[in-house]
Parts: C-alpha cells; structure tokens; sequence
C-alpha cells in the first residue's frame, strides 16, 4: 500500500507544467487534488514515472462568470465550488451534485479537472458537465482546443486528452430563458458511488411550453450516457405526469447497464428510469418558479 | 530509480519541523514514521475509512492521500494538538469521553480531527448535518449514536463558550 518511487516536479507556471508533460508525455501525471491518483499509486494500479505538481498554479483555480457563461479553472476544488454562492445559484444542478461527491474530507483537496480527467463513469460531475453542454478547453505546448463534454468523454476512464495536453478550463454555457435543473443519485451509503444517478435540465418558454431538455445518467455505462432522445417528446408540452412516466419507460430501454457486485443490471435500470423521472419532474418545477 | 530526496519545512501543531523526503511519503507515514507522530492512524490508505484525517491549514483531508512533499510550507493539526499544553482536553474530546463515544478508538483521531473543523465552521448543526460530517470515518465499535451524541452535546459547549 505504498506508491512505487516516482519523481517529483512542482510546476512553477502552467507553462512549465505542459512542457514538462511534452518532455514526459504519458510517463508524467497531473498531480491535482490527488484523490483518484493517490488511491491508485497506493494499489500500485497506477505507476507514473514523473508526478507534475500543479497545486501551485493558482491561475488554474479561478471562477469566472460572465452574462453567457461560467468559466471554472481545472484546480478549481470542490469544496470551492460548494461555498460560491454565486456559482451555485448560476449552476444549480452542481449544488444537487457536489454533495454526493465522497466526504467532505475528499472535497476539500478534489478537483473538478482532476475529476474530469479521470472520467469514472459512475462520478456525478462528468454526467452534469454532460447535461451541461459544458465545453473543455485543452492547452499543451502545441496550443488550446475545445471540446464539447460529448466528445470529451470517449470510454471507461478515458478521455480525448493526448499524451501532452492538459485540461485547463471548463466553460459552462448559461441558458437565456427559464431553465431548472437537478441531479439525483441512489447510493448504497452517503458518499459512495453511485449505483445510477441522473442530471436533468429542462428550459421553459414564456408561456411555461417546454422548448429543449436534457437528461444525461452516471454509473449505467463506460462514460456518461446522454439519453435526452428519450426526452424529446416532452418538447411542446407542459411536461404532465404521463408524458415524463413515459420517458421513465424510454430510459429504461434504451440504458444497457453492467450491473456490479452491490446492483444486478435490472436494478440500475430501474432506479435510472425512476430517478430520470423524479429529475425531470423537479427540473420542470423548478424552472417554472424561477429557482 | 535513483531516490531524489526533497526538503520540506512545515509546522505540525505549531512546532516547525524541516526534513528530507522521498516524493512517495505519504503525509501519514511522515507524521508517524519521521515526526513520530503517532495519534494519526492510519486504516485503508485508499481514502474511504478517514482514520488519517488531519488539518491542513485548518482544511480536513485524508493524509494518506497526500505526500509529504506536498506540505512544504503548510500549516498541519493532528490529534496530539487538540488538548492544551496544560492537558485540558478539548470540548469535541470532552464530549466523547462523556458520552463514551469510543471503543477500541482506532478511528477516533480521524473522527475528532474531522469534527473540530466542522463544528469550528457550523457550531449549530442539525443531527442529519453531523451525521453526514461523520460520513467520511468508519467506525466499526460504536454504531456511531454515541459519537453523534458526543459532537450534540460538544456544539452546545462551544457555543456555551463563544463570547
């Protein structure tokens, strides 16, 4: 239960981190918040050569809001995002969320870049950022690129980020009209994983018509499942307890879920299925009351 | 790998402390095996049972989840500080002697460090409130009523005693 050795490089700007990780490549891992990375260099299931420290990098860690968007450096931690009170009433669907992230102890050192970059399926913020349409800026030493969070994610743990590059920044788009959001999850124990759980986010027009929904789930697949297809008939509506019952239906078909030692695959379908509903129908309320 | 040692300096519990580290020290092994500080336990070295917990400039974390390298600088609290010089306890240790709030007492450091930053930052919490504060720390002994009675009744005395 000890990391293998490793060398040590505290960056001293973000672009020495990044030429560091051109030099090293995918020999060298981000040391951020540390809370995924550590666990596996103590199992010894990751053995990185070189550790680039960022912690230092302040620039890394700001919150910034303008009139169209939110923009969230990767440093940024959780406990961070949980106290700006600003932030939460911009992003509601993270006030939902980052509770169930693990403990408190666990919030205050994890990162939102880390967690991103991590890309576990069953974590709560890559489904939101999802959900979101939040947008990843990558910067190495060749330059910067965005993604859009659906390309962001390709697999089990695995991102689009290449050998060189970092995650720096996560822009968050805000909507213009009435919009409410939620994230619901059912977890064996306050903390743990988990075993589905779904972000929803519906928009109203003026009249309280539903004109666009999204509903993305964590835990029921190797990245983050968008199933807002299953949604797009409550677009036009007022979002009645049959229609959004029969979008329940909808994501109970179309999720394939593994199962896992705690939830057979049923179980996760039915609680996805159940949770979407519940969700969506918050989601709803929430955006007709303005909150 | 050739060992590359790195200096740290820190202060722990107020006393400054300079040594050299290997990158891989985990803070809790640097406490216990290097500091000698021994009152931070350490469970599962995977960040789930909480028995490491520690401030970090007054923040809780898990010390199994850092490297001493990484506290070049900072200001840790562990256990053995949260008694005055003269061995008065602590409110938070107090209520838990009172309410019997450990048994073999294993995770107590972790849960005692975890809770003096909880109630420093919400002296007045729910039982629910505290109950999700105590998440992050197993206890296998006591089913916990005793440790939530404990952190109850230790919030009444801080707030007893805040001017």
């Amino acid at each position: 239960m000890k990391p293998a050795p490793f060398r040590y490089v505290r960056a001293s700007s973000l672009d020495h981190a990044l030429s560091l990780k051109a030099e090293y490549g995918d020999e060298a891992r981000f040391l951020a918040g540390g809370q995924s990375l550590i666990p596996s260099m103590n199992f010894r299931l990751a053995r990185p050569s070189v550790l680039i420290d960022i912690n230092g990098l302040s620039e890394l860690a700001s919150i910034g809001r303008s009139e169209r968007q939110v923009r969230l450096g990767a440093l940024t931690r959780y406990a961070a995002l949980e106290r700006d009170g600003d932030f939460l009433s911009a992003c509601p669907l993270f006030a939902d969320a980052l509770p169930h992230i693990a403990h408190p102890q666990i919030r205050n050192r994890g990162t939102i870049g880390g967690n991103l970059s991590h890309a576990d399926p069953a974590s709560e913020l890559p489904a939101v950022s999802l959900a979101l349409k939040a947008r990843m800026k990558l910067r190495s030493v060749r330059g910067e690129r965005e993604l859009e969070a659906s390309d962001f994610f390709v697999g089990l743990l695995t991102t689009d980020l290449q050998d060189d590059e970092m995650l720096a920044e996560i822009a968050i788009p805000l909507p213009s009209g009435p919009t409410g959001g939620c994230f619901m999850e059912v977890a064996r124990r306050q903390g743990d994983f988990a075993l589905a759980g779904v972000a929803a986010i519906v928009s109203l027009d003026a009249e309280g018509s539903c004109t666009d929904v999204r509903l993305t789930c964590c835990g029921v697949g190797d990245t983050p499942v968008d199933v807002s297809a299953t949604a797009v008939s409550l677009i036009g509506t007022r979002c009645s307890a049959h229609a959004i019952d029969a979008v329940r239906a909808e994501v109970q078909r179309t999720i394939s879920p593994a199962g896992n030692v705690h939830a057979s695959a049923d179980y996760q379908r039915h609680v996805a299925g159940v949770l979407a509903a519940r969700a969506l129908r918050t989601a709803y309320e929430r955006a007709r009351n303005g909150n | 790998m050739a060992t590359e040692r790195h200096d740290v300096e820190l202060s722990v519990n107020g006393v400054a402390y300079r040594r050299s580290v290997e990158a891989r020290m985990l803070l809790s092994d640097f406490l216990r095996h290097e500091l000698h500080l021994a009152g931070t336990h350490v469970g599962c070295e995977h960040g789930v049972c909480g028995a490491c917990t520690v401030l970090l400039d007054g923040a809780a974390v898990r010390s199994c989840l850092m490297f001493a390298v990484q506290t070049d600088g900072c200001a840790v609290s562990t256990i053995e500080g949260l008694a005055s010089s003269d061995g008065e306890l602590s409110p938070i240790q107090t209520a838990m002697h009172e309410h019997h709030g450990l048994q073999c007492g294993y995770c107590t450091p972790g849960i005692l460090m975890t809770m003096t930053a909880f109630l420093r930052d919400k002296p007045d919490p729910t039982e629910q409130e505290v109950r999700e504060a105590l998440s992050g720390n197993l206890c296998r002994c006591t089913g916990y009523q005793n440790i939530v009675d404990a952190m109850m009744a230790a919030a009444r005395a801080i707030r007893a005693a805040a001017p």
